[in-house]
């Protein structure tokens, strides 16, 4: 059989497979088809609109993973099998998007020394550095300037004082011309055969070229270079820093004092001293290591650790057993208005809670709050100053914000434990505590076990509540830091992040991994052990 | 015949939720940056907040049709100006211009994203402290367009006159039966900026101050004798009852309103909020607690140019030419409430008494630091001030610390 023949049935088959699917599911219904098309279709639409996007930027990683995902995707609905793949696709897309890709850029970022003085690429921090090391002269005249396209090149004519004519582009230095420049900026000049003055909207076509051009105002380079940032003015500029590319070093131009890229992400001199701004660079484990070597984080970090531990397991407890003694109270058939309770018990629950960490924190007021004027009569209670009393406070405001939903799970769960269990036991002659103790509670925590766990990591990163409430506070004289009794992980790490002008974002990603470590270790032992839980099914 | 089945339902869901997933997935990469100088007008973006933004756009359109630049102003919530700033810059993704508050300039001249401007000749017309508030190691990082400083802001029903020395003033409110002499708030986290004006009046600065204005971050004076003067008024003050960490921004001002004080120290944001209280006030300078002027601190908004702009003329045009003229610094003025820093237009508005009386309290003010040591400054300053007001240990060795600590950081 030819190549082409071979070709050819292969695409009759495959309109055969086509007009026979169709077909089926004309025959079944035609909407979902119609419906699916138009799905696919705005897909691949706004893939292939975000494809372009990306071809003009040259993102050519993120457009590579937008093609082949949206290839994948594509795939997986045109199949007329693989049914599981169909569901599992938007699940694993937003695996994909949302956890994977903030957990691998946050450990990528872990490893660099991103933060305040190192923001950017190497280019940037050049650009800001040549940019910031201009010196205006002092004694230097504001120039009127017309600029002028000289063949490919720009150059500068100004006029001076005695409306004489100076021309001059990036390697001739300013001489003089015959010739008068009027007040629109038009020049009258016999000298300037082979030039063409530009007018303001040429000017803007080509910006870049034209603030970046430094004309030296003579051959002394003490007399400094003529540079406009208006396009219609120039004055003389002197740069204390000059860039040398071959050997990737910037030079103070009045001492010659070389500033080296040493590796560590900022051009350094021999002093030690380090020119702002640098760059960002790949620092290894440096992050990980100040962490646990550096005193003054080292001390906060355990400190902050141990709490958090402390204020998630508290939290879980105390929820937990209220809920829990809600729950059972309410499941008793003698107890009247059942429903009533239930739903007013609901209600912290579904108010936003960091809404109510801000009433709290207004009712837990030294001087001025609910809690202190009306509860105990006006005794000044520092809830929210003593680091001891905030902690507590911290607890019981989370008590009262957990509980609810506690007392929901809980609540389910004991409606579903068989009846004839209990009975069978009140019959056997069990006690009330031994029919909770050794059925009721170990049954209960088969299905709630994990919500524990859960409701722990939760905790962990209870970032709303701290921060409404205390904002990690009281701090006391003496840390550095800034981190407060109540400061747990993740408001630790918001502070290093974003709060104040010297952020490190490599030092906060590397608490955020230990965060996820602890967390994921934690869940891990756990599960394991509700593992054991379920045998007793 | 069965038209949704459950399992056809779901797999459409499911299909659905991929599609709006690739639509999020894909927009992200879809922000491209519009300004390019290949187009045949160039145009400018601004970051701006939601109380500049129409003004602006008004001003915008009158600078385009007399330049041809057009102008897209963006509005944006002040807090992400600075974060994306920082992060969309070196992306190349930013805009030309943003606002923005001198503070921030030392951070963000230290992340390269913002480039000196040269105001040439017109740096006179603007009030001096403006330009000083914007002056980073020797350059000039933006073009200011307002001013504003706390004052002392008096209930004029209980304080008819302006108060001619602190005691003056606390002798006014005894004979008003104020319960406080004065309200100045704090709250848990303290407020060394509302404060400022007070500890200055002992003579206690935070940094020496170069001749240019700009900060000498190196010289830390706040730890000096004057300093520790303060401290311990600071402490007393809270002994009386008159000053406490309970006091909250919040709780200040509706104390003010009902009358509990003729006095408040605050700045000219709240000023809207008592007059719709129905509260006849009157704003003055602050009277000296501790015998020299009390200098408050003026912050200055400004409009900053962009490091890796690509329309670095039209730019510069629009600011120095355009938002640097009276007209559009009155505009401003109007859309922002706060007096503008150009010269001619300040004095225009200044006849408002309101801002006169800021202005006053301003005269003696001294620019909000923009160096980026002053971010360990804040941190331990307002710890220790909430130290010391809630009694816990010596104001002066709390203060001693306080000044080794900031030290330490800004040694490192």
């Amino acid at each position: 059989m030819s190549k082409q023949e071979n070709i050819q049935n292969k695409r009759k088959r495959m309109k055969k497979r086509i007009v026979s699917q169709v077909g089926n599911n004309v025959g079944a219904n035609i909407l979902p088809i119609v419906v699916k098309i138009v799905l696919l279709g705005m897909l691949d639409a706004m893939s292939l609109y975000g494809a372009f996007a990306l071809l003009m930027q040259h993102k050519w990683v993120v457009l590579g993973l937008l093609l082949v995902g949206t290839g994948v995707i594509n795939w997986i609905y045109w199949r007329s099998h693989g049914l599981a793949a169909k569901y599992l696709a938007p699940g694993i897309v937003l695996l994909l998007i949302f956890q994977l890709f903030a957990i691998s850029y946050s450990a990528y970022i872990a490893f660099t020394n991103y933060g305040t003085g190192h923001n950017g690429t190497k280019e940037v921090a050049i650009t800001a550095l040549m940019q910031s090391s201009l010196v205006k002269k002092e004694d230097s005249p504001k120039y009127p300037l017309s600029v002028a396209k000289c063949g490919a090149d720009y150059s500068f004519i100004v006029q001076d004082s005695e409306e004489q004519l100076l021309v001059g582009d990036n390697t001739q230095p300013l001489h003089h011309i015959d010739g008068t420049r009027n007040a629109d900026g038009t020049i009258h000049s016999s000298q300037l055969q082979n030039c063409k003055v530009l007018n303001f909207s040429q000017i803007l076509q080509d910006q870049s070229a034209i603030v970046s051009l430094s004309v030296p105002v003579s051959t002394n380079p003490n007399d400094g270079v003529l540079r406009t940032s208006d396009g219609q003015t120039a004055s003389a500029y002197i740069s204390t820093f000059r860039y040398d590319k071959s050997s990737d070093t910037m030079i103070d131009t009045k001492t010659h004092e070389q500033y080296r890229d040493n590796g560590t992400g900022a051009f350094v001199n021999d002093a030690g001293v380090a020119l702002q701004p640098g760059w960002r660079v790949n620092v290894g484990f440096q992050n990980f290591i100040r962490l646990f070597t550096v005193k003054e984080l080292q001390q906060p970090f355990l400190r902050v650790l141990l709490w958090t531990i402390e204020f998630s397991v508290l939290s879980v407890l105390t929820t937990f057993i209220l809920g829990l003694f809600l729950a059972i109270t309410l499941n008793d058939d003698r107890m009247k208005f059942r429903r009533l309770y239930r739903s007013i018990l609901i209600l912290p629950y579904a108010f936003p809670a960091f809404l109510s960490a801000l009433v709290w924190a207004g009712m837990l007021n030294e001087k001025f709050g609910f809690i202190n004027q009306v509860v105990f009569h006006g005794t000044e209670i520092p809830w929210l100053h003593a680091p001891t009393l905030a902690k507590i406070a911290v607890i019981v405001v989370n008590l009262w914000l957990g509980f609810p939903y506690m007392f929901l799970v809980c609540m389910g769960a004991l409606q579903s434990i068989p009846h004839d269990l209990v009975e069978a036991a009140t019959l056997d002659g069990a006690s009330r505590w031994k029919i909770f103790r050794y059925i009721t509670f170990p049954l209960l925590l088969v299905s709630v076990a994990p919500l524990l766990i859960s409701s722990f990591a939760m905790n962990f990163n209870n970032f709303n509540l701290i921060y409404m409430l205390t904002a990690g506070g009281p701090v006391q004289t003496g840390s550095s830091m800034n981190i407060g009794s109540t400061d747990i992980l993740i408001s630790m790490v918001y502070k290093i992040a974003f709060v104040g002008a010297n952020r490190d974002y490599g030092l906060a990603s590397a608490f955020s991994i230990i965060i996820f470590l602890v967390v994921g270790l934690v869940s891990a032992i756990s599960f394991k052990a509700t593992k054991s839980l379920e045998e007793l099914n | 015949m069965e038209v949704f089945s459950t399992r056809r339902i779901m797999a459409i869901i499911a299909a659905a939720s991929t599609i709006a997933l690739g639509l999020s997935a894909c927009s992200s990469g879809n922000t491209s940056d519009t300004s390019s100088s290949e187009s045949k007008n160039a145009t400018i973006t601004v970051w701006a907040d939601a109380d500049h933004t129409a003004a602006l756009k008004d001003v915008a359109s009158s600078f385009t049709k007399s330049t041809g630049i057009n102008v897209k102003v963006i509005q944006k919530d002040l807090g992400s100006v600075q974060k994306d700033l920082i992060t969309q810059v070196p992306a190349g993704q930013g805009p030309d211009i943003a606002i923005g508050p001198n503070d921030w300039t030392g951070l963000l001249a230290t992340d390269g994203v913002i480039q000196p401007i040269d105001l040439g000749d017109a740096q006179s017309d603007f009030e001096k402290v403006s330009i000083d508030a914007f002056n980073y190691q020797g350059k000039i990082y933006a073009l200011p367009y307002s001013i504003e400083n706390v004052a002392l802001v008096r209930n004029t029903k209980l304080a008819p006159n302006a108060p001619t020395s602190w005691d003056d003033m606390v002798n006014t409110a005894k004979q008003a039966n104020a319960k406080y002499p004065y309200l100045l708030q704090i709250g848990d986290q303290g407020d060394a900026y509302t404060m400022y004006p007070v500890q200055t009046s002992f003579g206690s600065s935070v940094f020496a101050q170069n001749s240019d204005g700009s900060y000498d971050a190196k010289n830390l004076t706040i730890g000096n004798e004057q300093g520790k003067a303060f401290a311990s008024w600071l402490s007393e003050q809270a002994k009386e009852g008159i000053l406490s960490t309970s006091i909250t921004a919040d709780i200040a001002l509706s104390k003010f309103e009902a009358g509990e004080s003729p006095y408040i120290i605050t700045g000219p944001w709240n000023i809207p909020a008592l007059k719709k209280a129905g509260l006849n006030v009157a704003v003055s300078a602050i009277p000296s607690a501790g015998g020299q002027p009390a200098q408050p601190f003026v912050g200055v908004n400004g409009f900053f140019l962009s490091s890796q702009t690509k329309n670095k003329i039209a730019a510069t045009n629009f600011l120095t030419n355009y938002v640097g003229t009276e007209k559009v610094q009155e505009a401003l003025y109007k859309a922002g409430g706060l007096p503008p820093a150009l010269s001619s237009a300040f004095e225009k508005v200044a006849e408002d008494d309101f801002v006169k009386g800021f202005e006053e309290a301003g005269k003696t003010g001294v620019p909000m630091p923009n160096v980026t040591e002053m971010s360990a400054v804040w941190q331990s300053w307002n710890n220790a001030e909430v130290s010391i007001v809630n009694q816990q240990g010596d104001p002066t060795q709390i203060w001693d610390n306080m000044s080794g600590e900031i030290q330490k950081t800004i040694n490192k």
